[in-house]
């Protein structure tokens, strides 16, 4: 196991994606954060605290549960379903940001698109990821990327937050195939 | 989890998850888009060899909202009433590849009995069998007491509940008591000796013959349906005065906590086991169950469906 982002690297990670966020949409007024749970809903709601602190006022965040949009339910035993819970202003018109811990084959994103265009038509739709380890099986590309983190399919990454696991870390381990 | 034939057959902890699965869906089903992708080209087949509006119908709607196509098969209009066996229904419905049956039939056992044979490979939900079990039914009733009243709280420990009627025939008194108990409620039957079952002192319940005794100290009261259909002798010397020892009127629900609920599986035999002033009134949640109840079976079907049975797929 060695450790890919340790928790200083992880902060300065979420503070640049932040100030990304803000520098292409021109502030927080149109933006809408939706994380997916259950790590990317953390990084959301960081992201979003670290967005009021710079900006001095609330901004919309959410998260969107994608567990009945996958394609992949019948491979595996069911899941538990998460909370989705859209802020006041919806998606309608807004420029929302999905939010996530790992970008990997993209089939999450997909089912995340397909999940938000139930919910309203959003101005854009950008996608905010703590880590891209690559080999994608759609064509899905983030717009802000933590660290870009090379790895073999085989390799788990594992992403700590300090409310679930306390502490904050990305590590790679070798996955046992 | 293959198929859902009983209560008994549930952990708490399999229970809860149907629970909070159908509270994630009920917001779904409250937002704008109510349909899901789930269960797309999933064939369920409604198979009803006895009469029932709300729970066909529910189940219909359940698996419509996540996609599925649904098949409905009922006894009346069917070979069945030509003298079909269950065993020949069965396979005629696997030869079109039915992923589940949802099968309610007068015979107790009847689920059980389709899920045990080799007849078919899917999935069985018993949607009421005889007088044995109705699980889906127990299940959001549950669903709508713990919302009402376990203030956030996971389970319905602590509650009080009084299930009144003709429990004799009743699946949906004999799946609740299952349940309630199991999610840690207090239950308490209340009926005439005459419609309480053989054995009744070996069920983890209290026994009252006294409706008034009790009625203050619930949380919420189960009215049961007085199942005409089903019986065969007398009972109870006449409807009047079944109603004024165990029906629900105006002067028990005065008496009633500011907080206690009023259910009812339904149909409903107004002026019977009910007036129609407490079924009307603010404390009914009849309708709500009937709501609920769609919820709660979409969250049954999404568990016995969505996912693969083989254990530990991984990541």
């Amino acid at each position: 196991m060695s450790l890919a982002l340790p928790a200083p690297d992880m902060a300065r990670a979420i503070t640049r994606i932040s100030h990304e966020i803000l520098e292409r949409n021109s502030g927080s007024d149109s933006i809408t954060l939706l994380g997916i749970p259950t790590r990317g809903a953390h990084l959301a709601a960081r992201i979003a605290a670290k967005i009021e602190e710079i900006e001095g006022k609330p901004i919309q965040s959410g998260t969107l549960d994608i567990t009945l949009h996958r394609d992949d339910l019948r491979m595996r035993p069911p899941r538990a379903l998460m909370p989705t819970t859209i802020p006041s202003l919806g998606v309608e018109d807004r420029n929302v940001i999905l939010v996530d811990d790992v970008l990997f084959s993209g089939r999450t994103i997909r089912a995340a698109l397909d999940a938000l265009g139930e919910i309203g038509r959003p101005k854009t739709v950008q996608l905010a990821v703590l880590v891209d380890r690559g080999h994608r099986q759609l064509p899905i590309k983030a717009d802000y990327v933590g660290k870009n983190l090379p790895t073999s399919p085989t390799q788990i990454i594992k992403v700590q937050f300090t409310e679930l696991d306390g502490v904050d870390a990305v590590s790679l381990e070798e996955g046992g195939k | 989890m293959r198929h859902l034939l009983s209560i008994s057959d549930l952990s708490k902890a399999e229970a809860l998850q149907i629970l909070n699965t159908a509270e994630e869906l009920a917001r779904v089903s409250d937002g704008p888009m109510k349909k899901l992708p789930t269960l797309r080209g999933r064939t369920i087949v409604n198979l009803f060899a006895e009469d029932s509006t709300r729970t066909r119908i529910s189940f219909e709607a359940a698996a419509k909202r996540l996609s599925a196509d649904v098949i409905n098969f009922s006894a009346k209009g069917s070979s069945v009433s030509k003298g079909e066996s269950l065993k020949d229904t069965a396979q005629t419905l696997q030869a079109m590849g039915a992923d589940a049956v949802i099968i309610r039939h007068s015979a107790s056992g009847a689920a059980q009995r389709l899920a045990d044979s080799q007849w078919m490979t899917g999935s069985v939900v018993n949607a009421g069998d005889g007088t044995h079990e109705h699980p889906s039914q127990a299940l959001l009733d549950a669903f709508t007491i713990r919302r009402h009243l376990a203030h956030g709280g996971d389970d319905l420990t602590g509650l009080h509940i009084a299930i009144v009627g003709d429990v004799l025939h009743s699946r949906v008194a004999r799946s609740n008591v299952l349940l309630l108990t199991k999610l840690g409620a207090q239950v308490t039957l209340v009926a005439p000796p005459t419609l309480l079952p053989v054995g009744v002192e070996s069920w983890p319940v209290k026994v009252s013959y006294d409706f008034d005794s009790i009625i203050e100290s619930v949380d919420a009261v189960m009215m049961l349906r007085i199942q005409l259909e089903r019986m065969t002798e007398l009972f109870f010397p006449n409807a009047r005065e079944y109603s004024r020892y165990f029906g629900l009127n105006k002067d028990r629900l005065k008496k009633m906590k500011p907080t206690a609920i009023v259910m009812h599986p339904g149909p409903m035999n107004r002026g019977l086991e009910i007036t129609a002033d407490s079924a009307d009134s603010a404390r009914s949640v009849i309708l709500e169950q009937v709501t609920n109840g769609v919820s709660v079976r979409m969250a049954i079907l999404y568990l016995l469906l969505a996912g693969s049975q083989e254990i530990g797929a991984s990541e």
